[in-house]
């Protein structure tokens, strides 16, 4: 019989994935979507400027272009995750929670200048729990025993 | 002190990244980093040869400096090079640096794939995730065309490591949306979708995410997930917390694979089978009833996991739209959560509970939080917030509670951030219109709107209320009467000024019999705000002024002098300059009998969609808008069902005040339309159909009645002179590529007011692929007129039917296997597609269909909605 498709609309997830200190100076970007250099720094700026002015009675949730970035403040460094307009928040802002859990246990209470010395690693613990613009791996356990054993290696 | 771990120092590193953070200016900085990049390009050239070690440092400290910001043409050689090494620490720094710095040199990328490949084939997991990482992050075209087909095969070996599962499901699933074409699904389907019963559930999350996407273009192939998904979620949600410890999280299990089997579950529509929708039902009465629950945890971690899914499973219960219990529920709980202590929760009820409210089965129920709405909109201190508000109340009116809400939004619209007004001001004109039984308070509305936002009401919106008002002769007097008070503001809005001076030009009239609103009153009143507006509302004024001496032939004289003065007749601004000279003319010269005609009464506007909506959707963009119940109030106040929202006014055919009139009037003032583009606008609408109107603007229009037989075809082409003044030297010629295409010579003149007609023979020899264009050209007052319109002759008018049996047509149909034979062409939707109208749409036609195969297909097609 003959198919007949019916196309939804298909969504990237994440776009990018920043962190940001509250100067403005980036600690990680991590693309999912093509951008030129120029496309980037533009982005860059813009999160900066629309997280940083909000504070405790706002959401953690931002329309941003055609998207939205969900974000959180932890210390000085704002982590911030672009997503599409239709993705779960809750979900997404508990993801950048576990994955700062994650950071906090591998670098030993984690500061900012642990990913700037280390910020070749951070590019590793990303990877192992978001891929190709989705969440990929969950289990802090899981994650932190292969980041050991990566670790370990020459 | 940061932690330099033991496994690979790279002091050299860490040194040089103090070294950039201690200098104390941009310059030293620079000075710094040109320093070690002269440093690093003399390693790079030099005879010795480097270890790893080394590379490996310098390659970190080239991408380092990158990531600062500065622009890096070296070193990539060097990083590919770090692929061929067996140390992971040396590997990892050259993926990194690839991934990071793409680039597009084909020896590069030849050698890239290489060491990818060989990692790939290395069975070392380690070296395999980093080469399925690199992939994935980079998905080139060219990465593509080397592995794609080997990655399903990496993902369904029964050898595979769980961890490479993972990134290889996540690495086709990139691959999947950058180059659809080169990743071979088929044989993989069902070895894809048993991924969900994997034990381990981080493969079981990845390959979630995969069958989404996939399922998205081709449910059809990945319908058995269904099942598997509902079974697996069923197991998560009904599970002791000891058994998924490793994925439960502030004791919720496995919160981010429940959402994501919950999207996975939003691809389809409610299960078939019983047993399993019943099971599916259970699975979020279960979601639910978690929700009422005294909580685990304090922790803010565990109630946003928790609500993470629950937001979900409303979004599915939303999406199926076929449980009224589970939907009722829903409302409640988000009715809860709108009065919840945290923003965030409050903020995603206000959005969940838009989409409810289009669902016939919770519009009532969500109706019932109205008053809550209200004083979120009233006190809530996030603007975002507030908005959602907004589109809440205008999701969930109806006619019960229009006025409330409309007068609800005019208030809150008087201190709004200026960023949300233009949006506000649309819905409230929508809601106006759609809801009123009394055009009277739809004119309040409106003019409430322009008084309080006057700077945010477009031209769609005034202009619909002047439509409105000249279709219904029963509020005409009422808006005459409401512009002029409203005039008597001291500051009044421009907007105001451009409305109320059409609608007094056109009805004063109705309110010149009361001394306070007597002619000479009106006219001062818009004159004394004539200073003070722009040029374009002076120029509708003066069309209003010359509307005056028509109605009100006691205040003529006192008009001319206006319009005899200097400020006017010798007004810098052209238009201006044009209409009081000729207007001032118009009124001494012709007679009464003349003057009346030609300052008629505005004709009713024929039926039009509102283009206001048109702009609201173009601002929220897509997925935004809730959906507004079908049917549409045309502008004569019929409801009209069958008008779709893609059917809307060209702003440009909106009548201008008077314009039309001066060019029936005045012969030199049409602008010429452009004189070199080729219209295509109606070209669409022809594939299917052979008459119709294939272009018009404001001075003609032409028709076109086509009938083909065999490779022949005739095409009659009708040239409409919409103008009362003749066309002169009329030409029209056909220049085709590919067919042939004869045409009769016509008249070079065309009356005012009348149609000619034009005969085309076409004769297709050979398939083609462009369509033969239409060059008109003709004189109109002074100026030379320039069209050129694409002629609808497309390959498919000389298509043939052949007859044959149902059985037959499959059997060929299924012939049709081979690649190179099949062609699928997905793209999106210009405009968004209301699944009920479309259902509906399909389910009509196929009461037209005589024969079963189209009867056939128009089932399947309404079956995928």
């Amino acid at each position: 019989m003959p198919h007949l498709f019916i196309f939804l609309s298909c969504f990237l997830q994440i776009r990018f994935i920043l962190i940001q200190n509250r100067a403005g100076k980036t600690r990680l970007a991590k693309w999912y979507m093509q951008f030129d250099d120029d496309e980037k720094q533009k982005l860059i700026e813009e999160v900066h400027a629309v997280v940083t002015v909000r504070d405790a009675k706002h959401t953690n949730f931002v329309e941003f272009r055609n998207f939205k970035i969900i974000y959180r403040r932890y210390a000085g460094l704002y982590f911030c995750i672009c997503v599409d307009v239709t993705d779960n928040n809750l979900a997404y802002l508990e993801g950048i929670h576990n994955f700062v859990e994650v950071l906090n246990e591998y670098f030993h209470n984690v500061c900012e200048l642990d990913l700037v010395f280390n910020f070749y690693k951070v590019y590793t613990v990303v990877d192992e729990m978001f891929l190709a613009g989705e969440i990929r791996e969950t289990s802090q356990t899981k994650v932190l025993k292969q980041l050991l054993m990566l670790q370990s290696l020459e | 002190m940061p932690a330099v771990s033991k496994g690979d120092g790279m002091r050299g590193l860490a040194v040089f990244i103090s070294d950039i953070r201690n200098c104390k200016s941009k310059e030293a900085e620079i000075k710094r980093i040109n320093k070690e990049l002269a440093n690093i390009r003399s390693k790079f050239k030099g005879d010795k040869a480097l270890d790893g070690y080394s590379k490996k440092k310098y390659v970190c400290k080239l991408l380092f400096i990158f990531l600062l910001g500065h622009d890096i043409d070296f070193g990539h050689m060097e990083a590919v090079n770090l692929l061929s090494s067996n140390k992971y620490t040396e590997k990892q720094i050259g993926y990194l640096f690839i991934s990071v710095l793409v680039n597009s040199n084909s020896d590069l990328i030849r050698l890239i794939n290489n060491g990818i490949k060989n990692d790939l084939a290395s069975r070392n997991p380690t070296f395999m995730n980093l080469a399925l990482h690199c992939i994935a992050n980079v998905g080139s075209r060219e990465m593509a065309e080397a592995f794609a087909s080997e990655i399903p095969r990496v993902l369904v070996a029964r050898d595979t490591m769980d961890s490479v599962k993972q990134s290889a499901a996540l690495c086709l699933l990139r691959l999947n949306r950058t180059s659809p074409d080169l990743v071979p699904m088929g044989e993989w389907t069902a070895r894809v979708v048993h991924l969900l019963n994997d034990q381990h559930l981080g493969v079981v999350t990845a390959a979630t995410s995969l069958i989404t996407t996939l399922a998205q273009k081709n449910p059809d192939d990945f319908k058995t997930s269904v099942s598997l998904a509902v079974a697996r979620l069923s197991r998560i949600v009904t599970s002791a917390s000891i058994d998924l410890q490793d994925y439960t999280y502030y004791f919720v299990a496995a919160p981010w694979l429940s959402v994501k089997l919950l999207r996975l579950l939003q691809c389809y529509p409610p299960p078939e089978d019983a047993a399993l929708r019943s099971r599916l039902t259970e699975c979020l009465e279960t979601i639910l009833n978690k929700a009422q629950e005294p909580p685990k945890s304090k922790k803010v971690q565990h109630s946003n996991a928790k609500n993470a899914v629950l937001f979900e499973a409303i979004a599915l219960i939303i999406h199926h739209d076929s449980e009224p219990t589970l939907l009722v529920r829903a409302c409640n709980q988000l009715g809860q959560f709108l009065q919840h202590r945290e923003t965030n929760l409050r903020y995603l009820a206000l959005e969940s509970m838009c989409t409810l409210a289009s669902s016939e089965f919770s519009h009532e129920a969500v109706k019932t939080h109205m008053e809550t709405v209200i004083n979120a909109l009233k006190t809530e201190r996030d603007v975002s917030v507030r908005q959602r508000a907004v589109d809440l109340l205008y999701a969930m009116c109806d006619r019960s509670n229009a006025k409330q809400i409309v007068a609800e939004m005019l208030s809150y619209l008087e201190t709004a951030d200026y960023s949300i007004r233009e949006e506000i001001v649309l819905k409230v004109a929508i809601l106006a219109e759609k809801y009123a039984v009394d055009y009277t308070w739809y004119v309040d509305t409106i003019l409430n709107l322009i008084r309080i936002a006057g700077d945010y009401v477009s031209e769609e919106v005034w202009y619909r209320v002047i439509q409105i008002v000249i279709n219904r002769d029963d509020v005409q007097g009422y808006a005459a009467k409401t512009v002029f008070e409203a005039l008597q503001a001291p500051a009044c809005h421009e907007n105001l000024v451009k409305v109320g001076g059409y609608i007094l030009g056109e009805f004063g009239n109705l309110i010149a019999g009361d001394s306070r609103s007597s002619p000479l009153v009106q006219f001062n009143l818009l004159h004394s705000k004539f200073h003070l507006c722009s040029v374009p509302t002076r120029a509708l004024l003066l069309s209003a002024y010359i509307k005056f001496i028509n109605l009100f032939p006691e205040v003529k004289a006192t008009i001319q002098d206006v319009l005899r003065s200097d400020s006017q007749l010798r007004n810098a601004d052209v238009e201006l300059q044009q209409r009081a000279v000729e207007y001032l003319r118009l009124s001494c010269i012709a007679s009464t009998d003349i003057l009346a005609t030609v300052l008629e009464e505005m004709p009713p506007f024929p039926e039009r969609e509102s283009s206001i909506l048109a702009k609201l959707k173009k601002k929220k963009g897509p997925g935004k808008l809730p959906d507004m119940d079908d049917s549409r109030r045309s502008v004569n106040g019929s409801t009209d069902s069958t008008h779709s929202f893609t059917d809307v006014l060209n702003l440009n055919s909106a009548p201008s005040s008077g314009a039309n009139l001066l060019i029936d009037v005045f012969s030199e003032s049409s602008a010429p339309p452009a004189a070199t583009d080729v219209s295509e606008e109606n070209f669409p609408r022809f594939v299917c159909k052979n008459n119709g109107v294939i272009y018009e603007n404001q001075l003609l229009q032409i028709g076109l009645k086509s009938e083909y037989r065999q490779n022949l075809g005739r095409m009659y082409v009708f040239y409409g002179n919409k103008t009362s003044t003749q066309f002169l030297s009329f030409s029209s010629s056909v220049s085709s590529s590919d067919l042939n295409v004869h045409s009769k010579a016509v008249d070079p003149v065309i009356e005012g007011g009348a149609q000619m007609q034009q005969i085309l023979n076409i004769e297709c020899v050979s398939d083609f692929s462009d369509a033969p264009v239409l060059n008109i050209q003709f004189r109109y007052g002074g100026a030379l007129q320039n069209i050129a319109v694409k002629l609808p002759v497309m390959l498919n008018k000389f298509f043939q039917p052949t007859e044959m049996m149902s059985q037959d047509f499959f059997q060929r149909w299924k012939q049709l296997g081979a690649p190179q034979q099949e062609v699928q062409k997905i793209f999106k939707a210009k405009h968004p597609m209301d699944t009920e109208v479309a259902k509906a749409k399909v389910k009509r036609h196929k009461s037209l269909c005589r024969d079963s195969v189209s009867q056939r297909l128009c089932e399947l097609l309404s079956e995928q909605f």
